[in-house]
């Protein structure tokens, strides 16, 4: 189990000062100025032998997307963009780093322009979080007026200037090139990729969009090492990630832990166990909604990191666990998900646009069982007419809960249909 | 996608107030000359705290204040579901119906609605005082179900603890956001499982100057191997 030392978040539960002062006795803005002078091509480094992936569910290694931005500033200026806008069913960590300990952020955003020869950075918040916006903002104002940004950051320098952006409430504004057309004052519909944003990103200038978690943890990596985050974990998997469990554990929580955690050991030390205990467990989406559930006999054993879950056809995404136990209809739940998914398509591609909306409807008959057990095939089949031919990713995100139903849940749709033609089930149900 | 279209009954006009004028200059100073579009959300934004929702003449006005055409606008505000394009009560209350929230019992937060309040999701109460409306994750799953009312999270709610502040919304006391079981952020209830030291004992950082050197060390070595190669 991971010890206290070598968290991060030190400050994840709120329990003490959030503010400049507070935050700088837990050791941030520790030497930054230090940090800056080591130069962009050490930090560059230093991220890529920490072996930190993506923090935003994509797990791209960090400071690899960093070494793509040009290495010289071509008359275009350089952006960073914070991405914010977290609303990933099950996901919940970027709203306490954010409120509870904003000044590692705003740290991580210095250094990590730094390193892209960045001097403004855009953090896009999603506009329902009004009070982690508020606390990231007297904390920007905070850090300006402690002159650790603005004019000569830090007495490094470098210019640099922050500014927080206010999302309005759409989903598809976490893909990165979504959220920049939803920062340029459009709808947020994902760009047609390449040209990839590190060469035309926002107002057509090389940008970087970095998952607020990836951006947080930078500085204390860099302080402690890249060989420190990576002696963490499991190679090509390293260091910690703040994991948030809900649904039906005894006490839903967020907590940070080593990557490479057992599902089982995660839910058991820090969420008191599953309701009912371990035998009550029908399955678990182990990485936000988009990612396939899993049925009990994986969860057993199954590590929680990027590779261990890959390998059994589910994913780590952003680390939010959702629990559910026996007394879930899970063919419901994932209708549920169908429902999200169907609103939150941006419209533009028409496998989504069509394809969610018709995955909804023929869910919503699976959860009654006034279907013909055919249609499962056939939702499958649809699910991957879907997948992959859309612009941005939520098209796979939509199929990947019903393909992961269809996997490991078969036998309970099947027997709903029979139980449907049977008249066991209500026709009003 | 959701579709959303903008009231038929529309005011005549709109303007901002003073204090809202100042702060739309600040906003769009946060943004290169000539990108002033971008302020397009946050502006809305200030619209709708001003008359409670986006109205047609609002619209307008922004469109003209930053140089866009009106359709731009337009398809911003029926784009962003924060933006409310009708009227909408004077305490609006948005509950979280997805997963996480589902799963720890946000039917029972919408029941105690229909049942102190006789509205359904999507209604309003016959005397305009609230408004339910579904929204998609509030990003706040640890603490499920959650509802906003205004600009607050509640969290943790159960059909009473949402019946009680139903009670206190009805009797127009001020509520106090948070957790309905006194947690202040996503830790777990009861006994820590950790963040239990003192967090001020930082470790001490890796030694730059050996750092610096390592790294010279390695990228001498770098371009030696290139050149022998």
């Amino acid at each position: 189990m991971l010890q206290d030392q070598d968290r991060i978040f030190t400050n994840l539960y709120g329990e003490h000062d959030w503010r400049l002062a507070g935050a700088r006795s837990r050791g941030d803005w520790d030497a930054t100025k230090e940090l800056i002078h080591m130069g962009r091509d050490w930090i560059i480094e230093e991220m890529k032998a920490s072996g930190l992936r993506g923090r935003g569910g994509a797990g791209f290694p960090t400071g690899l997307k960093w070494s793509f931005m040009p290495k010289t500033e071509t008359g275009r200026p350089h952006y960073l963009v914070v991405n914010a806008d977290e609303g990933e069913p099950g996901t919940c960590k970027d709203r306490d780093m954010m409120r509870f300990d904003p000044h590692k952020l705003i740290e991580g955003c210095l250094l990590a322009s730094f390193a892209m020869n960045a001097h403004s950075c855009y953090i896009y918040i999603r506009g329902e979080f009004y009070t982690e916006a508020s606390n990231l903002q007297i904390a920007i104002d905070e850090a300006y007026e402690a002159g650790l940004i603005g004019k000569n950051a830090c007495g490094s320098g470098w210019d640099f200037d922050l500014y927080l952006h206010r999302g309005a409430g759409a989903y598809i504004c976490g893909e990165e090139t979504a959220l920049i057309e939803s920062l340029e004052g459009k709808k947020g519909q994902p760009r047609l990729k390449p040209p990839f944003p590190a060469g035309v990103g926002l107002y057509g200038c090389p940008t970087t969009v970095n998952n607020v978690e990836s951006i947080a943890v930078a500085p204390t990596i860099l302080r402690r090492g890249g060989s420190w985050f990576a002696g963490l974990g499991r190679p090509n998997n390293t260091g910690t990630k703040v994991f948030c469990i809900s649904g039906h554990v005894n006490r839903p929580c967020n907590v940070e832990e080593e990557m490479g955690i057992p599902l089982k050991e995660l839910i058991n030390k820090h969420c008191g166990g599953v309701i009912g205990g371990w035998d009550n467990l029908q399955g678990i989406i182990p990485g936000g909604s988009s990612v396939p559930c899993l049925p009990k006999n994986i969860c057993d054993d199954i590590l929680m990191d990027f590779d261990s879950l890959r390998e059994v056809k589910s994913g780590l995404g952003t680390a939010a666990v959702m629990v559910m136990d026996q007394s879930v209809d899970i063919i419901a739940a994932i209708t549920r998900l169908s429902a999200f998914y169907k609103h939150e398509s941006c419209g533009q591609c028409t496998p989504c646009r069509e394809g969610t909306g018709w995955l909804y409807r023929v869910m919503k008959r699976m959860v009654s069982g006034e279907a013909s057990l055919e249609e499962i095939d056939m939702l499958e089949e649809v699910s991957y007419q879907i997948e992959g031919h859309t612009i941005c990713a939520l098209g796979d995100a939509a199929a990947w809960p019903v393909q992961g139903l269809i996997r490991h849940f078969r036998p309970q749709m099947e027997q709903r249909i029979k139980d449907y033609r049977d008249g066991k089930v209500s026709r009003a149900a | 996608m959701s579709t959303r279209n903008l009231a038929k009954d529309q005011p005549d006009s709109f303007s901002f107030t003073g204090e809202h004028k100042a702060r739309i200059e600040k906003i769009i100073a946060k943004y290169p000359d000539g990108y002033q579009a971008s302020a397009v959300i946050p502006i809305l934004d200030l619209a709708q705290r001003q008359e409670g929702w986006v109205t047609k003449p609002a619209i307008d006005v922004i469109a003209d204040l930053l140089d866009m055409p009106v359709i731009r606008v337009l398809e911003v505000a029926t784009f962003y579901t924060m933006f409310n394009l009708h009227p909408v009560g004077k305490c609006h209350v948005q509950v979280c119906t997805s997963l996480s929230c589902w799963l720890r019992g946000s039917d029972d937060v919408v029941k105690a609605f229909n049942d102190k309040l006789d509205i359904k999701l999507g209604e309003t109460t016959t005397d305009g005082a609230v408004t339910l409306s579904e929204v998609e994750c509030a990003g706040a799953c640890v603490n499920a179900p959650v509802v906003a009312v205004g600009d607050d999270y509640y969290e943790d709610l159960t059909y009473e603890a949402m019946s009680k502040l139903i009670d206190d919304i009805k009797a127009g006391k001020t509520l106090a956001p948070g957790s309905a079981v006194g947690r202040q952020g996503a830790e777990p209830e009861g006994n820590r499982t950790s963040l239990k030291t003192d967090p001020t004992q930082t470790t001490p950082m890796q030694d730059l100057a050996v750092a610096k050197q390592k790294y010279e060390e390695s990228q001498d070595a770098a371009r030696k191997a290139k050149e022998n190669a």
